[in-house]
């Protein structure tokens, strides 16, 4: 379905938020991005449509910024900061317990499609290391001063929501 | 001392709206509406001295006298990508005391001239944006935002805007580019934002930080505000500790305070009774303070503002103050860095793109055990290249730690590399 479709109310309130109806792009991006967690090429088609983009144009949006995926991965992602701050807090050592723990490597994601463990830059979240964020769709929440069973118990919590959906 | 930026450690539940104007909030608003002249708010600013608090330092008041009176619209945009490694306090701000920032936001568009603001915030920030939406309509429903405010010509409307993870978004004229919807690339300048900036119009960019001060300046006048802080460097500053300290988190302490004051009596001192080794007190950025013996007491007691910290040879930045113990190399160090910038050099101009790509094939290598003392000048001789060339500050930013890291620490290049 398409995004004025789907989300007519949510489209013309971006239109309505800018001056210039190109700007209205990345909230866009976001939009199409909301269900599956990843932005299909009809999605950028139809963005580049209403904005009078070339479909490239809006790829290379997509390509550019790093919360934007083009491929479907896990419902969840779990992003951890492994930069400076947080490596010196034991961030690497936090990742890699987390992959063993969960049984996979970064980058991949869980057999039943639940989330994939993904290693990312500063999230400006350096005090409370180690930390992740959780990114679901279009929604970011921030999982902070974490150990491996904390998130294990985050984990087993998103996959019981899940089952009852 | 009490808090004039984080005030929700003194009054925990301002970041109610009746709680806020309980304490005096947006009673700055209306002075400055009201009984000011606009360019009276800039010039009480200048003569405040407050200085961007994202990192360059430059004069607030300065930047905003560069706008013409001949273009229009003028726009407000707040810079509020917080992405620099080890910098923390405008999340902290925004979550905790967001009418106090959203009132300093006012201010500056009715001092500028400009009736739209925009808060360009990280995409991390989702939950932060949310927040402040709902702090912008319930100002707007009483009366803080909006048309004719305390029953003036002024309009004011406020809107948030959010990035989708770029720290080269946090550069002013990418952040512009991005939120015209575009790939957040710098510009070329001139021309500068205040003269083209936001849709070609003239724009004033701030951070978080910095507009957040501004009530209190606009209250207590350029006076009060220099109670705190040093003649050069006026005011209270966010002090973001991260790393191996035992409490790291934000300090608001006034500008001038020395770094054993933050790291020992603030931040509990180093992490399992470890040796200080070094300290990059401006995040990823910066240029690696040597901490032993011989220096510890000159560093220690340095005054943490705009100037001083040159004496130790780097710069305060966005006073994000990384502590690392003697338990890391500074080969490790900067392969972190340098994996942080080749993520992030935004590909536009190439010795950045390509600088920072040679770089981390080099820092990887080291780091691994692989490399001669040649590969380690190479390395040197790659940032040195770089420096002064690229198209914005980042290129030079990934050079810092890696030139400062291979001439104050040697050893450590040696040891992982001599043998080879």
């Amino acid at each position: 379905m398409s995004l004025t479709n789907q989300y007519p109310d949510e489209v013309q309130a971006i239109f309505a938020k800018y001056p210039s109806r190109r700007s209205a792009v990345m909230p866009l991006l976001y939009l199409a991005q909301r269900e599956e967690g990843y932005i299909k090429k009809e999605s950028m088609e139809e963005i580049a449509a209403l904005l009078d983009l070339d479909t490239t144009e809006v790829a290379a949006i997509v390509g550019f910024y790093s919360m934007y995926h083009d491929e479907k991965a896990g419902k969840y992602r779990i992003q951890v900061c492994t930069d400076i701050s947080c490596a010196l807090r034991g961030a690497d050592t936090f990742l890699e317990h987390l992959c063993d723990n969960i049984g996979i490597k970064v980058g991949e994601t869980t057999p039943d499609g639940l989330v994939t463990i993904e290693e990312v830059k500063c999230l400006a979240g350096c005090d409370k290391a180690p930390m992740f964020q959780l990114q679901d769709g279009d929604k970011v929440s921030y999982h902070e001063n974490m150990t491996v069973d904390k998130t294990m118990e985050l984990v087993e919590a998103l996959r019981k929501a899940q089952a009852q959906k | 001392m009490t808090h004039i930026l984080l005030r929700h450690r003194d009054i925990p539940d301002i970041k109610n709206i009746e709680v806020y104007k309980q304490n005096g909030g947006f009673q700055s608003l209306q002075k400055a509406l009201t009984a000011m002249q606009p360019k009276q708010i800039v010039e009480e600013v200048k003569a405040s001295g407050l200085r961007g608090r994202g990192g360059a330092g430059f004069p607030t008041g300065v930047k905003w006298s560069f706008l013409p009176d001949t273009i229009f619209p003028h726009y407000v945009v707040c810079n509020a990508d917080e992405s620099e490694p080890g910098t923390f306090k405008d999340r902290e701000i925004m979550e905790s005391n967001p009418y106090q920032f959203l009132e300093g936001v006012a201010i500056s568009c009715f001092a500028v001239g400009a009736q739209e603001g925009y808060i360009y915030l990280r995409g991390e920030f989702y939950p932060v944006a949310q927040h402040l939406d709902a702090c912008i309509a319930e100002m707007e429903k009483q009366g803080y935002l909006g048309d004719n405010l305390f029953g003036t010509q002024t309009s004011i409307r406020l809107k948030t805007h959010l990035g989708a993870g770029a720290y080269i978004c946090g550069e002013e004229t990418a952040l512009l580019e991005s939120l015209e919807g575009k790939r957040g690339q710098p510009r070329l300048r001139p021309p500068f934002p205040a003269v083209v900036g936001l849709y070609g119009k003239p724009t004033v960019i701030n951070n978080v930080e910095t507009l957040s001060n501004l009530p209190y300046i606009v209250e207590h006048g350029s006076a009060g505000y220099r109670q705190f802080g040093t003649e050069k460097s006026p005011g209270t500053k966010i002090f973001s500790l991260s790393g191996n300290v035992n409490k790291p988190g934000n300090y608001e302490l006034p500008l001038g305070t020395t770094f054993r004051e933050l790291i020992f009596t603030h931040g509990g001192g180093i992490q399992n009774g470890n040796k200080l080794r070094a300290i990059m007190p401006a995040g990823a950025s910066s240029s690696i303070i040597r901490v032993d013996d011989q220096t510890f007491d000159k560093v220690m007691d340095t005054p943490m503002d705009y100037e001083n910290v040159q004496n130790v040879g780097s710069l305060l930045g966005s006073a994000s103050v990384i502590v690392i113990d003697d338990t890391h190399s500074m080969d490790w160090v900067i392969n972190k860095t340098i994996e942080f910038f080749k993520h992030e050099s935004c590909g536009k101009c190439t010795p950045c793109r390509d600088g920072n790509y040679w770089m981390l094939q080099l820092t990887e290598k080291i780091h691994a055990g692989h490399a001669t003392m040649k590969d380690v000048q190479l390395l040197d001789t790659v940032a040195a290249q770089m420096y002064g060339k690229c198209l914005c500050a980042l290129g030079d930013f990934s050079t810092m730690a890696v030139r400062t890291a291979i001439d104050r620490f040697p050893e450590d290049f040696e040891k992982v590399a001599g043998k080879a």
